[in-house]
């Protein structure tokens, strides 16, 4: 499986599927966030594979 | 995706300019455009004295990074707000940015608001009306007044901020719901200096606030992370939450929506720049510019705190 961690919490995707596929299926926008996997920023076209772990970093600030 | 450059591996697809980029180009092409807009709207030259107001975030912190690649003359600002929430939100912000100076040989003065108004922000936003509910309306009111007071005290040229696009079209987004024509005029990437007021600038105003985090990231520019406590609920977020969805289903749309409002506005189509302006003077405490007829709300809030209860508005 895929770990997607997103504000504290952890999500599982299946493998195979692309980035922007798996934001969709837990309901995160690409606008809101930035990829990560292994220290490396990826694209919303990036297909994950199994053992992947994908730290989705919240772009929006403000106050 | 393929870099439009080198056809290298993308790290950031950018719909809105119908291109991905790798790290290297990417790294390259945030300063580049950064330059492009200071002289763009002519915000300020190489010999510019600039003080840049830096958080610890992600923004701030990127654009004295652009700055100083780029040969300006920058020294930071960093305003202690005395903010904990569970986070050590203030000191760890601190830490950060004096960690990001220390390591560029970069000079940053540092205020703390306890000591220029006698209270934190936490304990403003108990104390003062304005504060009550609107813990964001009394920061930026304190922020304000004290990045205007030092860049004038230093003799700054100018005061440059980390807002990005997301920032300002959020800001447009809620001026734009409630018709603040005034506002609307005053919304730019310069706000020109005044007799007390001292000239703003916003060189990261045409960036995606996604594009500054991949270039904080990618540059290892070490940010905090942790949303300030007091955001939480904040108006402007729901904003950019709002504009992202748009932007989702209509790529471009934040992008055409702050840049067709500042053609608009230049070309004059909410009304003349002197038939809303208000008359400004000086504050008679602390001489900073303010329509009001005497203090300004800075000064009002340290008044009312000075009277005691009973003499909120």
């Amino acid at each position: 499986m895929v770990k997607l961690i997103y504000r504290k919490q952890e999500f599982e995707v299946r493998p195979g599927m692309a980035l922007v596929d798996a934001l969709k299926k837990i309901q995160v926008l690409p606008e809101g966030v930035i990829a990560t996997r292994n220290q490396e920023v990826i694209t919303e076209d990036e297909i994950l594979k199994d053992g992947d772990e994908v730290k989705l970093i919240a772009v929006i600030s403000g106050g | 995706m393929k870099c439009v450059k080198c056809g290298g591996k993308a790290v950031i697809n950018m719909p809105h300019h119908h291109m991905g980029l790798c790290k290297e180009h990417f790294l390259a092409w945030v300063p580049e455009q950064t330059e492009r807009f200071i002289h763009k709207y002519a915000m300020f030259t190489h010999d510019a004295n600039i003080l840049v107001a830096v958080s610890g975030g992600k923004d701030s912190l990127s654009l004295w990074d652009i700055l100083h690649q780029l040969g300006y003359r920058a020294e930071g600002l960093y305003i202690s707000l005395g903010i904990d929430g569970g986070v050590n939100y203030s000191a760890e912000s601190l830490r950060l940015t004096g960690q990001f100076a220390a390591a560029r040989g970069l000079k940053l003065h540092v205020v703390d608001v306890q000591a220029e108004s006698g209270r934190s922000i936490p304990e403003w936003v108990q104390a003062d009306l304005r504060g009550k509910g609107k813990p964001c309306s009394v920061c930026g009111l304190v922020k304000r007044h004290e990045m205007n007071r030092i860049a004038r005290e230093f003799g700054f040229d100018v005061l440059a901020t980390g807002h990005n696009l997301d920032d300002e079209a959020a800001v447009l987004f809620g001026n734009t719901l409630t018709w603040q024509s005034e506002y609307l005029l005053r919304q730019g990437p310069v706000l020109e200096a005044t007799e007390g007021l001292a000239r703003k600038v916003k060189p990261l105003c045409r960036f995606y606030e996604r594009e500054m985090t991949a270039y904080a990231l990618l540059r290892g520019i070490e940010y905090i992370y942790d949303e300030c406590p007091y955001a939480l609920g904040a108006s402007s977020i729901q904003y950019k939450e709002l504009l992202n969805q748009i932007e989702h289903a209509h790529p471009g749309a934040k992008h055409a929506f702050y840049l067709n409002f500042l053609r608009a506005r230049d070309g004059g189509l909410f009304a003349s720049r002197e038939s809303v302006t208000p008359a400004l003077h000086p504050c008679q405490r602390c001489q900073q510019l303010t329509s009001a007829p005497d203090l300004c709300a800075y000064c009002r809030m340290l008044k009312r705190e000075a009277d005691g209860p009973g003499s909120q508005r």
